[in-house]
């Protein structure tokens, strides 16, 4: 936030547009009703960038409350084992909750805090998101709506207790298919009804402007840390940094600082499912096509009628039909490259590093240590990879026992 | 004139307001679908909303998801919401319909083929719940050259300067939605009607159709004593829902129940 406006006029981290347009990508594709609603939010988020008070509030609550900055480790064992390139990880598990989810919560709440709202809805699929909110509510004593698909209702059970704990009201969400995309349909449901006191707090890099850019903001604290970070470790930027891509939040937070500096190269990576072709997918970018849901333009994942359809991961999180605007555009004019990770390879990395590096990864961000424990071997021992290890796994203990069989 | 302007005039010179029923393509199957819309208009519909499904309704509450999920469910299409007006055109010149939907399916359609086609089929006007004047400009061209209205929609909440930008180019008519919530959700009371109609008209010679909250006959009565039309969803499809065996298949009641319920609606539009 603010660093942004001595931006060179070529540079790729300008956008979007006052319409918020990433070229084709986003917009404010919402219900009239709602239109208000974010044409006060766009201004009232507009003032706090340029209010050095907001920032300041911000990082003491960054440092104090989360932990930040978070560390970059080295990791020598996964180092040793892929036998290539310098492995570092963007430690955004040791945030407070758990994961990079809170630098988004702690920004969006203090904004709703300023412009005097006291309900904040929120959606979640893992339950992150909805932890995180939870957290940040208790801590500010607001009111806190979260709506979470059925299913994910009953995949998550120690998560929605968490929140429970915290005070919060969880809505299990029957509609659709009782996942996250039908929990957001429910929340944008509820502030379309509750226009006076709430606020919607969207949890990814995704929604109508401007989510998509003001949740890039708030997470690009972790970009900015790691570009710090690694040139006091190695004196130099590293070669290529790679994150998980559900909707893409700790992705376009760890990339958009890199985006000017052409030798880093990005890779996005979608969660493959059972595979690209097998029909059971959440690889938005590689299987979808671009079309409009939940207030922005994008790519989906649609059948040839335009209805949306349901996509399929091991990891909650990553379980979205979507992506956010900005990765779309990204995507097209080739600054980031996005491959995929299917189930089986993000399991196998889940347990490389809980066993090597005595660190238990989220299953989201195994798809990006799978991705790097594959590419590393390729790379030189000079290389630097960074994998930004978006949550802790703790929350997905029990879903990779049931994959691996074991009974706990 | 166009079938929407012409129908409003006629109801004017009658000194009647104009009924305005909805119905889901295709729900909860294609035959019954067509087989009350072409009833309607003798049960006294004076123009016909009809809905394209779509898996994300998020507009909507819960009677009008599960109308667009038993759709989706039963195979509708684009294609085959065209098709039911095309049918329904070779018997009916005169009722308007107007088409209610989400952007996905009509971009994903092609927006100029869509209009292209809508227009063929006999369709007149277009609402497109996500797509606020901000992002018309991917239709709007089309949409004129097809001669389909683009139908805006004006709420509780949309502040003065706003309704005059919305309402500049607007034709067809002006949909109020008379709620802040979903479909079928609340009611819209005869206070805020009584206060914003005459806002409305203050900035628009466009008539004026009220929605959203508009479940009984006297809502009905309260909406067109305001306003021009009164549009009512959820309470039909909470009808026809009602008659659905478990299966979700219509029985011999669906058509009949559904019809009479249209009609006493109708008759509060004096």
């Amino acid at each position: 936030m603010g660093s942004q406006t001595d931006l060179s006029s070529n540079s790729l981290r300008q956008g979007p547009d006052e319409h918020g347009h990433f070229g084709k990508y986003g917009g404010i594709f919402i219900a009239e009703t709602l239109v208000p609603l974010i044409l006060n939010l766009q201004k009232a988020y507009q003032s706090v960038q340029k209010d050095p008070e907001f920032q300041k509030e911000l990082n003491y609550y960054l440092k104090h409350y989360v932990g930040r900055p978070s560390p970059l480790w080295f990791a020598k064992q996964l180092t040793q084992f892929a036998n290539g390139a310098k492995i570092y990880l963007k430690r955004e598990d040791l945030n407070h909750t758990g994961a990079h989810k809170i630098n988004n919560v702690l920004g969006q709440i203090l904004l709703a805090r300023r412009m005097g709202k006291t309900r904040i809805i929120a959606e979640t699929g893992a339950g992150q998101h909805g932890v995180a909110t939870a957290t940040v509510c208790a801590l500010f004593n607001m009111e806190c709506v979260i709506y979470m698909g059925r299913v994910d209702v009953e995949r998550q059970k120690p998560n929605v207790f968490r929140m429970e704990l915290l005070g919060a009201k969880i809505i299990p969400v029957t509609a659709g298919n009782a996942t996250l995309k039908d929990a957001i349909n429910e929340g944008l449901r509820d502030w379309v009804t509750n226009v006076h006191n709430s606020y919607y707090l969207m949890g990814t890099a995704a929604g109508p402007h401007p989510y998509p850019a003001m949740v890039r903001d708030f997470q690009c604290i972790i970009g900015n840390e790691t570009k710090d970070q690694i040139i006091e470790a190695e004196g130099k930027l590293p070669n290529t940094i790679i994150a998980a891509v559900g909707g893409g939040s700790n992705a376009i937070g760890i990339f958009h600082p890199f985006l000017d500096d052409p030798s880093v190269s990005l890779i996005g990576v979608e969660a493959g499912g059972k595979g690209l072709d097998s029909g059971e997918t959440a690889a938005s970018i590689e299987r979808g096509s671009p079309g409009v849901l939940h207030g922005n333009r994008t790519y989906l994942l649609q059948d040839d009628d335009g209805q949306i359809t349901e996509p399929y991961s091991i990891s909650a999180g990553l379980d979205y039909p979507g992506v956010g605007p900005e990765h779309s555009w990204l995507h097209d004019i080739k600054r980031i490259q996005y491959v995929a990770i299917n189930d089986d390879e993000a399991v196998d990395a889940f347990q490389k590093c809980t066993t090597k590096e005595g660190i238990i990864p989220a299953l989201e961000s195994s798809h990006a240590l799978a991705h790097a424990l594959k590419i590393a071997p390729t790379m030189q021992q000079k290389d630097i990879l960074i994998v930004n290890l978006s949550g802790r796994g703790d929350k997905d203990i029990d879903n990779v026992a049931k994959y691996l069989g074991v009974k706990i | 004139m166009s079938r929407i302007a012409s129908c409003f005039k006629n109801l004017k010179r009658k000194k009647r307001g104009a009924f305005i029923p909805y119905i889901e393509s295709g729900d909860p199957d294609y035959q019954t679908a067509l087989t009350l819309l072409k009833a309607m208009p003798i049960a006294g519909a004076d123009l016909i909303e009809i809905g394209m499904p779509f898996s994300d309704p998020m507009a909507d509450g819960p009677t009008v998801q599960a109308a667009a999920s038993r759709s989706l469910k039963a195979g509708t299409t684009m294609q085959k919401t065209f098709q039911m007006v095309r049918e329904f055109r070779q018997e009916n010149q005169m009722t308007p319909i107007i088409l209610m939907g989400y952007v996905n399916p009509i971009e994903h359609y092609g927006y100029e083929t869509f209009c292209q086609d809508a227009e063929q089929a006999g369709v007149d006007g277009l609402i497109i719940v996500d797509m606020p004047y901000e992002e018309l400009n991917c239709i709007q061209t089309y949409a004129k050259k097809h001669h389909l209205d683009l139908i805006r929609l004006v709420t509780p909440v949309t502040p003065q300067e706003r309704l005059k930008m919305i309402l500049k180019d607007a034709s067809g008519f002006i949909y109020y939605i008379s709620i802040t919530g979903v479909t079928g959700a609340k009611t819209a009371s005869q206070k805020n009607l009584k206060k914003t109609i005459p806002i409305i008209r203050s900035v628009s010679d466009l008539p004026i159709a009220v929605g959203f909250g508009i479940s009984t006959p006297k809502h009905v009565r309260n909406a067109v004593k305001q306003a021009d039309a009164a549009v009512v969803a959820s309470a039909l499809l909470k009808t026809l829902e009602s008659t659905l065996d478990q299966d979700n298949h219509p029985t011999i009641d669906t058509v009949e129940k559904v019809i009479q319920h249209v009609s006493i609606l109708a008759e509060n539009t004096l």
